[in-house]
């Protein structure tokens, strides 16, 4: 880059060796990129048990952490190297503050109209699949899309210690996407799982349909599948 | 009595019924009129955007105005063309860009016309009609108290993503005061800012370099800085799409890669596979798959909010 405004990330701290890159996002927020996307929910849990009065907002991504800071009550290089204080120790992750319970039960009816797609597209019969789906603890990773819309992975692939000789569920989202998913609708895409907290577009294959509630406002924790949140599948017949 | 409920003539008047007395009747809301506050940031991880006042500066000061505590609810107009009867006696104050406010008496006559930035009392059954602006977009109307309505995690905010809050303000509409007022303010009036005219040129908008800015690099950049940029019909409290005659390209080895949905702020600039940016607002989504290749100040979110459809903007690059 040329001098004129020089290196365009030239918030960038050095933190090569904990495989985290600190990327500006303005006057009052920076973006931790890490290198392995499975230290996310570790390194997140981590900074949400830890963070001081300033910090405004964490938010989990795929491979990255949003840190918002309060920019009148502290500077952007204390939020820099408090971050990687915390990515540096080794200390177990912490539950976090706005999951309740930590690990969830859902009943689900596997009744969703892509599943006899999904079990072709993985070579695996319907009967599989639903076995896959259930034996499978699932983390959730991060919330985007809708209030309350959690990314769920297989804990195995977050390096948990969750059954691993699970097949992966993973599915490309439909061609051509739906208008209207009922609420309650779980669905698979990417790697993923989610469940529709509202009726809403959506392009998912879905497998099968929850009565459980996964967003209220007007509850103590609002999101039923906050990030860091476990998830069981039981067959509900 | 006591000395202590001596009070002044002011306080005598609101202080009795202020909780749940309806003090607002809605005639017109114009072409959009929300409820909005400091918003409710601290939820973003699950998946809930902070929302708020678009304009902040705005929206603290009508509220100081007034002598409201930090963070009541204001209406957000956009537009103009905002009615409100009193229906008793209401102190209010109108902030924003350069308008007249109309005063009506219950007679339908006009009795006073106050600029934006004054404080003022509506007697009841007087209306107030907020104008058109020459220039820039929102005004906030706040009346002493803050206005009442349920808050949905800790805010009155409308958010026209998620839905989250009050819905859109009707004509009809009756409000009443949440009693949130602390002390009188030192001054009935705000110093007003300068006049901008066509002649002063495009809006700068202040910009620091985002967290994929090398997705883009100095050719992204000096497109970025060098383009007059024309705000799109198609903006809202989501974000402000703008429009310009080239798009930003990525460079070349960055053309084929995708972004995993990463977090978002106000203000940050995203630049699509069209190559014309997208300028967050408050209600923006809280991730997004598009690289940010440069992230607005506070102040230029402000004037964002501000800018209308068809005005010429540029960015100017902050180290």
């Amino acid at each position: 880059m040329g001098a004129e405004w020089g290196s365009p990330t030239s918030g960038t701290v050095p933190a090569a060796d904990l495989e985290l890159r600190l990327l500006p996002m303005g006057e009052s927020a920076l973006l931790i990129e890490l290198t392995d996307a499975r230290r996310v929910v570790p390194l997140y849990a981590r900074l949400r048990a830890a963070a001081p009065a300033w910090v405004m907002e964490l938010v989990p991504a795929a491979k990255t952490i949003l840190v918002v800071f309060d920019a009148r009550r502290v500077g952007r290089a204390a939020v820099g190297h408090w971050v990687v204080d915390q990515a540096a120790r080794d200390a177990p992750a912490a539950p976090i503050a706005d999951a309740d319970p930590v690990t969830v039960e859902l009943a689900l009816r596997y009744n969703g109209p892509d599943l006899d797609e999904v079990a072709s597209s993985t070579g695996l019969g319907v009967e599989e699949v639903i076995r896959a789906h259930t034996a499978a603890v699932w983390v959730s990773a991060f919330i985007g899309f809708a209030p309350g819309f959690a990314y769920l992975e297989p804990e195995d692939v977050l390096g948990g210690s969750g059954a691993r000789d699970v097949p992966r569920l993973d599915v490309p989202r439909r061609a051509v996407p739906r208008t209207a998913v009922p609420a309650g609708s779980v669905a698979l895409a990417a790697g993923y799982c989610g469940i529709y907290p509202r009726e809403s577009p959506g392009g998912w294959q879905l497998i099968g349909s929850t009565e459980a509630v996964l967003w209220d406002p007007s509850r103590a924790h609002p999101a039923l599948l906050a990030p860091g949140t476990r998830v069981r599948f039981v067959r509900d017949e | 009595m006591t000395n202590e409920s001596v009070m002044s003539g002011q306080e005598r008047r609101d202080a009795p019924a202020l909780p749940i007395s309806p003090a607002l009747w809605i005639e017109a809301t114009g072409p959009l009129a929300l409820l909005q506050d400091a918003g409710r940031p601290g939820s973003a991880q699950l998946g809930v955007p902070a929302s708020g006042a678009a304009d902040r500066s705005a929206y603290a000061a009508a509220n100081r105005l007034v002598g409201n505590r930090a963070g009541a609810a204001c209406i957000e107009t956009v537009f103009g063309g905002l009615v409100v009867r009193a229906l008793r006696a209401v102190f209010v104050a109108v902030a924003g860009p350069p308008a007249e406010l109309v005063v009506t008496g219950a007679d339908g006559r006009t009795r006073v016309v106050h600029p934006v930035g004054y404080s003022f009392l509506l007697d009841a059954g007087e209306t107030v009609t907020v104008g058109v602006p020459e220039r820039g977009l929102r005004h906030y109307l706040a009346m002493r108290g803050g206005i009442e309505a349920e808050r949905v995690l800790g805010s009155r905010a409308s958010d026209v993503l998620s839905g989250l809050g009050p819905v859109p303000l009707e004509a009809g509409a009756v409000l009443a005061t949440a009693g949130e007022q602390e002390g009188w303010p030192a001054a009935d009036h705000l110093v007003p800012a300068p006049v901008r005219s066509e002649a002063d040129g495009p809006i700068v908008l202040d910009v620091s370099a985002g967290p994929r800015a090398d997705w883009f690099g100095e050719p992204g950049l000096r497109s970025l800085r060098d383009t007059i940029w024309t705000v799109s019909p198609e903006s809202n409290r989501v974000g402000v799409r703008l429009t310009g005659e080239h798009p930003i390209v990525r460079l070349p080895g960055r053309r084929d890669d995708e972004l995993p949905s990463e977090g978002m702020v106000a203000g940050a600039v995203q630049v699509p596979p069209s190559g014309f940016p997208v300028l967050f607002l408050r209600d923006h989504p809280v991730t997004g798959g598009y690289p940010v290749i440069a992230v607005l100040t506070e102040a230029s979110v402000d004037a964002l909010a501000q800018l209308r459809p068809g005005e010429p903007v540029r960015m100017r690059i902050r180290l």
